[in-house]
This record gives structure tokens, C-alpha cells and sequence, in this order.
């Protein structure tokens, strides 16, 4: 997605049309989970997990012997041993590969000719291999694999691309039952489909231990999304649990740097002017103070859009956060705001009249809103909101980015944000916290993000899509079985081309990319009856 | 964003009373002056007192003193000692127990009742059974909590407790995913923390055959997943069981027949049915074939094993679920049907089947447990057989009771317990707000119930996420079986296990 394409804020009469026709259609069937369960076969795509764009898997087999086997820079790459991210890569594929069996013993008598794979080169073609560089939303992700004897080339325009032919070349590798390594000749041209594919974690309403959340930066992999957004509560204002229950600036510096090693960029979400009950507490003055009648009632609604010193105090607050947060984005929240403890305050109602806003909150909100915004354009940061910022007519820049969340009528909301120009993000229907009996991946793996009335200019505006985790039942005890292997459903959908659909296929790579977590450490759940061997082990 | 209509389901948080105990003792009594003295861990044992019927030797007690002090021990990090000499400390608590068996295992009759006063130190544990002073260790152990300078301390309380069920059961299921022994050890002991005092052992199923026999290997070495790694031996088993004892636990296993038993075929030739597409055999088989003499064979033998290796005077044998599809294409089953003249009444063939099972259960001195379909389709069974109720989707399940015990038989309910079923939300006030005795019947027809199972089936479940489904929601049923019928006030429910939880986490 180039970025000059995000920002054409282009009505399309077709669209109008048809997003002002959905009031009649009646609200989407929930789909319906198949009865029967599937039987679990071999996939001619092995255990690819999300499918490349375009795969070819030849029957020659090579082996790999882990004494020999060399994963290295090719001829001509723009990355060299220098390149820290790559060569930390290598070090981690290789024990992805190898790492989990007893291959010491093996591998020393030579091959016969002709059947060993010796080694991967990965060649950065690009002049800037943006090896130093954080992942941003239009890093591209496109990369060649080509295995063939003697030696495998991973051909990448920068190194995230690099990073995701990293990830599917373990994957093509397999052991046999005498614990050999295999490869099959394969020719593979891979992007994603979509820029934007993010894992929410919520980290406010239980806090996770950074281990938690590195542990699934791990999982991930390709496995997802390139992207997180990430509820980080904010430090300094420490309306947190408790002292151990705070990430310090270290931490936080940990999480992006990790992340960014594996091609995933992190946005923080701190959602104002609602959701902001916990900011209290270290910030005085800074949230309304509702009345009861005449009298303050002593508990506290959203942020005090009236005063000044709440805009001194975002002001400085954006501030650290546009320095401690490298991503070009930032997410604004904007959800859910209450409007009851603005009514009920006398200070807030004289303001209401001053501003000529009559009774009509969603301006007051839009009038906070709108200074936030300029406050986070002048720390130059894009930013992301959820969608009743748009629903409420907040005037908001033309490169804002909508996130939709709202589960009923969630395509009609498409229609409407990309009708009217905006960029927008798909999470409504990945709402995992949403728990269910039974197989519910293939809910969120048949949900096709474009199927919404519009225009092609309007579907172009939908950048990905996020897997939400929220933490009201959700804390270091259930959060990677819970996420994995169902966020890779998403993943998935959010990589793959659109034809990728077929949920049998889909069923028999991913139980196996399930046990490939496994091995890696990864409490993935399992999708039904069966087993993985190895079995998991604990980290 | 996420939480519409949540804050309905979330009670408030308020302050934890100090020592809130989970379940709920029947009765409890604090010193009205909020009197406490101070605990140690390095300055506190526990003991025998002079009464005692049983003493040191007694692996039940020695074992679980040992435990309960090390958890005391490894609570996390220590205050400084010393720094109040003022506060009174609390230095021994004894343990009086007025039978003198200490070696058996536990069963449906065990004594679990204990009294426990910590008014004054030493505090008094007396109890009838060993059972009843593990409750009460347990109990103990929950009383103590800490301050925020991380000093224990023990406030003065006298309990009385005993159990409102005697069969208190976790059902876990090792055919469906495998569980590693450590997670089955693991679940005992939390199932101890919660007073459950059975863990029915689903061990075979369809998918696989974990349990290894020593009179049919080959069931394992054709029926598991992995015959190396996925596999019970009889070390393990027998590992599972003196665990279980030592924390009170009875184990009951459940080799489910006639249905359920697909993973069985491969190691036990000619024992399933093979089913038939028109005049052929399909290729696919059913159930347990009952119209061969070998099949009984068979089972006598397997049966014996099984009587051996598992103690407990009852044995699960299923019965649940038996899809008639294949015996009906089989034309050997069908003549045999004629001969018997059972017609085109399929469940008397079950019937003739479970009935010849159980008088070889019989033969071995056993009580069994049988899922309710055999109740259901009239099988002649013992007086003292035990009925599961489970089925969610037949009619109330509270009626299936109310048939169960008119009919005389001792009931055990699962049906509103299946705790696999997961849900959006605190779907353990669900499984709370279940009354087992209301149903139509009379006292003696209540008197019949003789408690629940929570159930854990394994289709989505395995070792990567069997302890945050299982926990705290079990607790739920656990309180629900132990504690008072009027034990029953949400708020004050959701106060103590969000404690127990951040406890259990300890």
C-alpha cells in the first residue's frame, strides 16, 4: 500500500449509494460453525502458515545436515554481517530449525551428491536494506524464496521481507522418522495482502508481565501480523495495580526493540477523553469531577475538556510518548465516552453555553478531540481512533486512520469510513476475548474484510485488520492459549489472497503450525482431538 | 472497543476479609475483638497432639504437614523477623485424630469432618479420619494471610466443618488430548486446595488408548497417539493414585464401553464390531461387538487388571452414547437379534451387553458408576450402582434425578457442570447458583444424591490450557459441594474466590 494512495480521501457515487441502501438489509446472519468436525489430513501446502501468494513445492527432496547447514548473507546483498537484525534472525531460524531434536549425533557422514541443501543466502537487493530502521506501514514484506540444490536464495527488497521468507523457509522444513531434515524444492513469491495486521493486548484491565508479552512478540512471527497495537499504561501516571505492576521506560524500550527485530511495529493506545478512570489518580484535576445536584459527588467521569491544564498536560504527555514510541501512528482511543458526568457538572454546562454548543455533548467531545489531534499532529504523529470518533462527526484529519469495532453492522461502518474517504482497520469481527464452545477460528478465518459495499477506491482504503485480546478475563494465566492458535486465523486472512478460503486445507496446516508453536515454547491451545510430538514443554 | 454491558456482571471489589476460606466452612467463628497472633515460618511446626490415635509414621499427615509448611514457606519474600516482639506468635498447631488408620485409601464412606481452634495457641486440629485433619489442614492454611509488610498472621477462629456431599468429583479426559502426568498432579493438588475428593479418570476413549495394560499391550501400542511418549504406564497410574491419597483423593477410572471404544480396535482384533455397507464390510467398525464370546472374554480379563490396579471399590464403566448405526448393518447382529428375540429394539442388545458386564464387575467385588443412558434404557442394574447424570439437552436434568433416585438408585450430577463448555464472561456463577437437591422428590429420594463431577472434556483441551479453564471455575462446584445449601451470596462468592484465585496463583 503506498502512502499517497491512503490519503486520497475520494467519494465515489456508488458507494454513497449504496452505504445510504444498508438501512433496509437486515443484520448479518452470525455464522453458523460447521457440525461436523473436520477430519484432519495432509494439506498439499504442508504446514504453511499464512499461505504464500504464490507457492510451487516440487517432489525432490533435499536434506538439511544441522553440522553443515549455513544460513548467510548472499552475493551482492545491501545487508552484511553488520546487520544486526538479520544475524540475529539467522541465529533464531536456525534453532527454530534444528533446535528441538537430538540432531548432534547425526549429520557427519557426508551426503551423497546432488541431494543436500548447504545453505540459505539471503540477498537484500534494495539500496537501503532499512536494516536499522523501524518497520512502519509501508515497509514492504515481499520477498522470493527459491530452494533448490545446493543452495536455497531468499531475495528480499528490504529486510522485513527477508524476516517473513525467514519464517516460511522454516517452515517448508520437515524431519522424517529417522530425524532427518528435509526440504522439497520449492519456488515461492510472497507479500501480504493487507499492511496493517495487528494483535491488541490490553495490558490495563489485567496487567501482563513483560515475559507474556515477549513470549507472544515470539509466537507471532509470520505466524501474524507484523503489527501490534498495544494498551500500555502509561507509566508516570502509575494509577497502576501496584509497584510490580508498572512497565518503566526500560521495559518499554525492551518491547519495541524486540518487536522491531521481528518486523512488528508497536502502537500505544492511550485512549482519552473515557477509559481514563486510572489517570486519576496520579494527575490531579485532570478527569471531570461529577456533581450530585448541587454538590461534587466524589467520583470522577472522562477527561475535563474545559480546562487548559488538561491540554498542558496531554501536550507534555504526547510529547514523551511521540519520543518513546518510535511508530509514525498513535492510537487515540476515543471510545465509549459517557456523557453523563459532563452533564451533571455546573463548570462543564457554563462552558457548553459559552461555546455555543446548545446541549449537544458529541461537540464538547469533538472539541476535545480536535485538540488532541492538533496537539498529536504537531509532535508530527498520525493517528488512529476508534470509530465513534467518525460515527459522532469529530472533524478529523484526512489522513486519520478508523478503527472498526463495533460488532452489528460492522460492513456497513466500512462503507461509511471508506465512503468518506478515510483509511480504516478492521477489528469488529476478531474480537477474541469473545470466547465461545468449539472450533471458532473458522468464524474468524471466514471473514472476508472487503466483502462490504463500496467502490474499489473505497476498498483500497482498508489497510488490515487487528485481533483484539481484551483483558477483563484476560491476564498472564490464559493469554496464549487463548490468543494462539486463533489469532493466526486472522493472521491468515490478513496475509493471504482472498481465494484462500478453503477451511479443510486451512484446518490441516494449522494443526500442525499449532504443534510448530509448540516446539517453539508457545502454549498454543489445541483446535481439537489429537496430539503434537513433542507434546509442551513449559518455556 | 470492548465491554458492553459488563459492569451488570461485575460485583464490586471490596477489602478481602483477612483468611476468607474457600469452600466455605459450615461453621465459623471469629474472635469478636479481631484478636491474632503473629506466624514464623521458621518458627512454626506442625505436630501431633498426645491424643492422637495416629502419630509420626503417618505418611497422610507427615506428608501434608510437610507440604502445608513449605507453601507457607515459599509464600514469597519474607518481612524481616523481629521487628514486632510485642505481637503474640502462633507457633504449632496439633493435629488429634481419633482413628487410628492411617494407610488405607480414602472412600465414598470417609469421614471428612475436622474442628479446628486457633483461640489459642498451640492451635487444636481434631478430627475422626486422616481425611478430615487433611480438610482441616487445608482449611488452616487458608486462614493465614498476610499484611502489607508480608507478615503472617493467624486471627483467633474456631471452625466446625464437614462436607454437604461425599462425592465431590473432577472428571478429567486423557483420551481426547493427552495430559502429561505433571498436569494430572498438578489438578490433584488443586483439587485438594478446593476440598474435591474424587478425580474420575476418563482414560480411554475413541481417539486414543494412553493406558498401558499388562494383559493386552498391544491396546497402547496400537491405541496411543505415540506409544512411547503418550502413554499411562502402571508406575504412573500407581503414581496418580498414592498422590491422590496422600491428599485424600479416591480415583475412579472410567473404561468407557461399549461406545467409545474406537482406539480399542486396533489393539484387540475381532473386539469391535465390524460394520457392514450393504453386504460388505465397510471397512469401518462400532462398538464393542456383544454377540461373541470372546468379547466377554476379553473383558473379564482386562477388568481384572483394571480391578487390581485401581483400589477404589468403584469402577466408572460408562455406557454412555452407544450410536446403534453399525450393529444395525451387520448382518451377524442382526440374526443374533432375531435369535434373542430382541426385534428391532436395539437398546436391549446394549442392555444384554452391560448386563453381562457388570456381573463380571460383580464377580471382582466392585460397585460401578454408569452414565444415565443405562438407567435410561432399563438395564437391570445392582441396587447400589451409582447413576451420572450428564445429559444437558434431554429434558431438565433435574427430572433424570428425580427418576434416578424414585427409582432407588444413588445419583451423581454433571449435567449442569460440564466446565469444557466455555462462554463469554463469569460463567462460574452458573455453575455456582446450581442447587443439586432441587428437584420433586422426596427426603429419602434427596438423601440419594450423593454429590457431583465437574467435567473437563478434552476435545479442545490439553495441557496448554487446562488450568486457567479448570481454575477457579471448578472451585465454583467445589464450594457448591461442600459448603452449606445457604452458602449462596454471589458477591460475597466472588469476594473469597477472587482471594482464592490470587492464592491459588501463589
Amino acid at each position: 500500500m503506498e502512502p499517497a494512495r491512503l490519503f486520497l480521501g475520494l467519494l465515489c457515487a456508488s458507494a454513497a449509494l449504496a452505504a445510504s441502501s444498508l438501512h433496509q438489509r437486515p443484520p448479518q446472519p452470525e455464522f453458523l460453525l460447521e457440525e461436523l468436525e473436520l477430519e484432519l489430513g495432509e494439506s498439499p501446502s504442508g504446514s504453511l502458515w499464512p499461505l504464500p501468494r504464490s507457492l510451487r513445492i516440487l517432489p525432490r527432496q533435499l536434506q538439511l545436515a544441522p553440522a553443515r547447514f549455513q544460513l548467510v548473507h548472499g552475493p551482492g546483498s545491501t545487508a552484511g554481517p553488520g546487520c544486526a537484525l538479520l544475524q540475529d534472525a539467522f541465529r533464531r531460524y536456525y534453532e527454530y530449525i534444528f533446535g528441538y531434536s537430538k540432531w548432534q549425533n547425526q549429520g557427519q557422514r557426508p551426503l551423497p551428491a546432488g541431494t543436500e541443501l548447504l545453505q540459505l543466502q539471503v540477498i537484500i537487493v534494495s539500496k537501503d536494506s532499512e536494516c536499522d530502521n523501524y518497520p512502519n506501514i509501508t515497509s514492504n514484506e515481499a520477498y522470493q524464496l527459491s530452494v533448490t540444490e545446493p543452495v536455497a536464495v531468499l531475495r528480499a527488497e528490504k529486510v522485513w521481507g527477508a524476516l517473513r521468507g525467514l519464517e516460511t523457509f522454516s517452515q517448508l522444513v520437515y524431519e522424517d522418522d529417522y530425524g532427518t531434515f528435509l526440504i522439497n524444492e520449492s519456488e515461492i513469491t510472497d507479500y501480504p495482502r493487507f499492511a496493517h495486521r495487528g494483535i491488541l493486548l490490553d495490558t490495563s484491565r489485567h496487567f501482563l508481565p513483560l515475559k507474556s508479552i515477549l513470549a507472544n512478540l515470539v509466537s507471532w512471527h509470520f505466524v501474524d501480523p507484523s503489527q501490534k497495537s498495544n494498551h500500555l499504561v502509561y507509566p508516570s501516571l502509575s494509577g497502576s495495580y501496584s509497584y510490580d505492576h508498572v512497565y518503566t521506560p526500560t521495559d518499554v524500550r525492551l518491547v519495541i526493540d524486540y518487536a522491531r527485530l521481528r518486523g512488528i511495529r508497536v502502537i500505544p493506545e492511550f485512549d482519552s477523553p473515557g477509559h481514563t478512570k486510572s489517570w486519576g489518580k496520579g494527575q490531579k484535576d485532570l478527569l471531570t469531577p461529577c456533581f450530585n445536584g448541587e454538590h461534587r459527588s466524589g467520583s470522577y467521569g472522562p477527561v475535563n475538556p474545559i480546562l487548559n491544564t488538561t491540554y498542558h498536560f496531554m501536550t507534555d504527555l504526547f510529547k514523551e510518548i511521540s519520543s518513546v514510541f518510535p511508530d509514525a501512528y498513535i492510537h487515540l482511543g476515543g471510545d465509549e465516552v459517557d456523557f453523563t458526568c459532563w452533564k451533571s457538572n455546573p463548570d462543564v454546562t457554563e462552558f457548553m453555553k459559552q461555546q455555543g454548543f446548545g446541549i449537544d455533548y458529541a461537540k464538547l467531545e469533538s472539541y476535545y478531540i480536535q485538540k488532541i489531534l492538533d496537539i498529536v499532529s504537531s509532535a508530527n504523529k498520525g493517528y488512529i481512533v476508534w470509530q465513534e470518533v467518525f460515527d459522532k462527526g469529530v472533524k478529523i484529519k484526512p489522513d486519520t486512520i478508523v478503527e472498526v469495532w463495533i460488532g452489528s453492522l460492522y460492513t456497513a461502518e466500512l462503507s461509511r469510513v471508506t465512503g468518506a474517504g478515510f483509511t480504516t482497520i478492521l477489528a469488529a469481527p476478531w474480537y477474541l476475548d469473545y470466547i465461545s464452545y468449539g472450533q471458532d477460528w473458522k468464524k474468524y478465518y471466514s471473514v472476508e474484510p472487503l466483502n462490504f459495499p463500496g467502490c474499489e477506491k473505497q476498498k483500497k482504503l482498508v489497510i488490515g485488520g487487528e485481533a483484539c485480546l481484551w483483558g477483563e478475563f484476560v491476564d498472564a494465566t490464559n493469554l496464549t492459549p487463548r490468543l494462539w492458535p486463533r489469532a493466526s486465523a486472522v493472521g491468515e486472512r490478513l496475509w493471504s489472497s482472498e481465494n484462500v478460503t478453503n477451511i479443510q486445507d486451512a484446518y490441516n496446516r494449522l494443526v500442525k503450525h499449532r504443534c510448530r508453536m509448540l516446539r517453539r515454547g508457545i502454549a498454543a491451545e489445541p483446535l481439537f482431538v489429537g496430539y503434537c510430538d513433542p507434546e509442551y514443554r513449559g518455556r | 472497543m470492548a465491554e458492553l454491558g459488563l459492569a451488570l456482571l461485575l460485583v464490586g471489589l471490596v477489602p478481602v476479609p483477612a483468611g476468607a476460606v474457600w469452600p466455605q466452612p459450615q461453621l465459623v467463628r471469629e474472635s469478636p475483638g479481631g484478636e491474632r497472633c503473629r506466624l514464623s515460618p521458621g518458627q512454626f511446626r506442625f505436630g501431633y497432639a498426645r491424643s492422637s490415635a495416629v502419630g509420626p509414621g503417618c505418611a497422610v499427615l507427615d506428608q501434608a504437614f510437610a507440604r502445608y509448611w513449605r507453601l507457607l514457606r515459599d509464600a514469597g519474600p519474607r518481612a524481616p523477623e523481629d521487628t514486632r516482639p510485642w505481637e503474640p506468635l502462633c507457633t504449632e498447631l496439633l493435629v488429634s485424630v481419633s482413628t487410628p488408620h492411617c494407610d488405607g485409601f480414602p472412600d465414598m464412606d470417609s469421614v471428612e469432618s475436622y474442628k479446628l481452634s486457633t483461640s489459642e495457641d498451640p492451635s487444636l486440629l481434631s478430627s475422626e479420619s486422616v481425611w478430615g485433619a487433611l480438610r482441616g489442614l487445608e482449611t488452616f492454611s487458608q486462614l493465614i494471610w498476610r499484611d502489607e509488610d508480608g507478615m503472617f498472621y493467624l486471627n483467633k477462629t474456631n471452625i466446625m466443618d464437614f462436607p454437604r456431599f461425599a462425592h465431590r468429583g473432577l472428571l478429567l479426559d486423557t483420551s481426547r488430548h493427552y495430559l502429561p502426568l505433571r498436569a494430572i498432579l498438578e489438578t490433584l493438588d488443586v483439587m485438594a486446595y478446593n476440598k474435591f475428593n474424587v478425580f474420575h479418570w476418563h482414560i480411554v476413549d475413541d481417539p486414543s488408548f494412553p493406558y498401558e495394560s499388562a494383559a493386552f499391550p498391544e491396546l497402547s501400542r496400537k491405541g496411543a497417539y505415540n506409544p512411547a511418549t503418550h502413554v499411562y504406564t502402571l508406575n504412573d497410574v500407581k503414581l496418580v493414585i498414592e498422590y491422590a491419597r496422600l491428599r485424600g483423593i479416591r480415583v475412579i477410572s472410567e473404561f468407557d464401553t461399549p461406545g467409545h471404544t474406537l482406539s480399542w480396535g486396533p489393539g484387540a482384533p475381532g473386539l469391535l464390531t465390524p460394520c457392514y455397507a450393504g453386504s460388505i464390510p465397510s471397512g469401518a467398525y462400532g462398538p464393542v461387538n456383544p454377540i461373541l464370546n470372546t468379547t466377554y472374554q476379553f473383558m473379564t480379563e482386562l477388568f481384572r487388571e483394571v480391578s487390581t490396579v485401581f483400589p477404589d471399590f468403584y469402577l466408572h464403566l460408562g455406557g454412555d452414547e452407544v450410536d446403534f448405526t453399525c450393529w444395525r448393518s451387520n448382518p451377524e447382529i442382526q440374526a443374533f437379534m432375531q435369535w434373542m428375540g430382541f426385534g428391532q429394539d436395539y437398546t436391549k442388545l446394549e442392555s444384554f451387553y452391560i448386563q453381562r458386564l457388570l456381573n463380571i464387575i460383580s464377580s471382582y467385588g466392585k460397585g460401578y458408576v454408569v452414565w444415565q443412558e443405562v438407567f435410561d434404557n432399563g438395564v437391570k442394574v445392582k441396587p447400589d450402582t451409582i447413576i451420572h447424570v450428564w445429559r444437558e439437552n434431554a429434558g431438565p436434568y433435574q427430572q433424570e434425578v428425580a427418576r434416578v433416585t424414585k427409582a432407588g438408585y444413588r445419583a451423581l450430577l454433571s449435567a449442569p457442570w460440564y466446565l469444557n463448555r466455555i462462554s463469554y464472561g463469569q460463567d462460574w456463577q452458573a455453575a455456582y447458583q446450581v442447587e443439586p437437591l432441587e428437584f420433586e422428590g422426596s427426603l429419602e429420594q434427596k438423601a440419594l444424591v450423593i454429590g457431583g463431577e465437574a467435567c473437563m472434556w478434552g476435545e479442545f483441551v490439553d495441557v496448554t490450557n487446562l488450568t486457567p479453564r479448570l481454575w477457579p471455575r471448578a472451585g465454583a462446584i467445589a464450594e457448591r459441594l461442600w459448603s452449606n445449601k445457604t452458602v449462596r451470596d454471589l458477591q460475597d462468592a466472588y469476594i473469597r474466590l477472587a482471594d482464592f484465585r490470587c492464592t491459588l496463583l501463589r
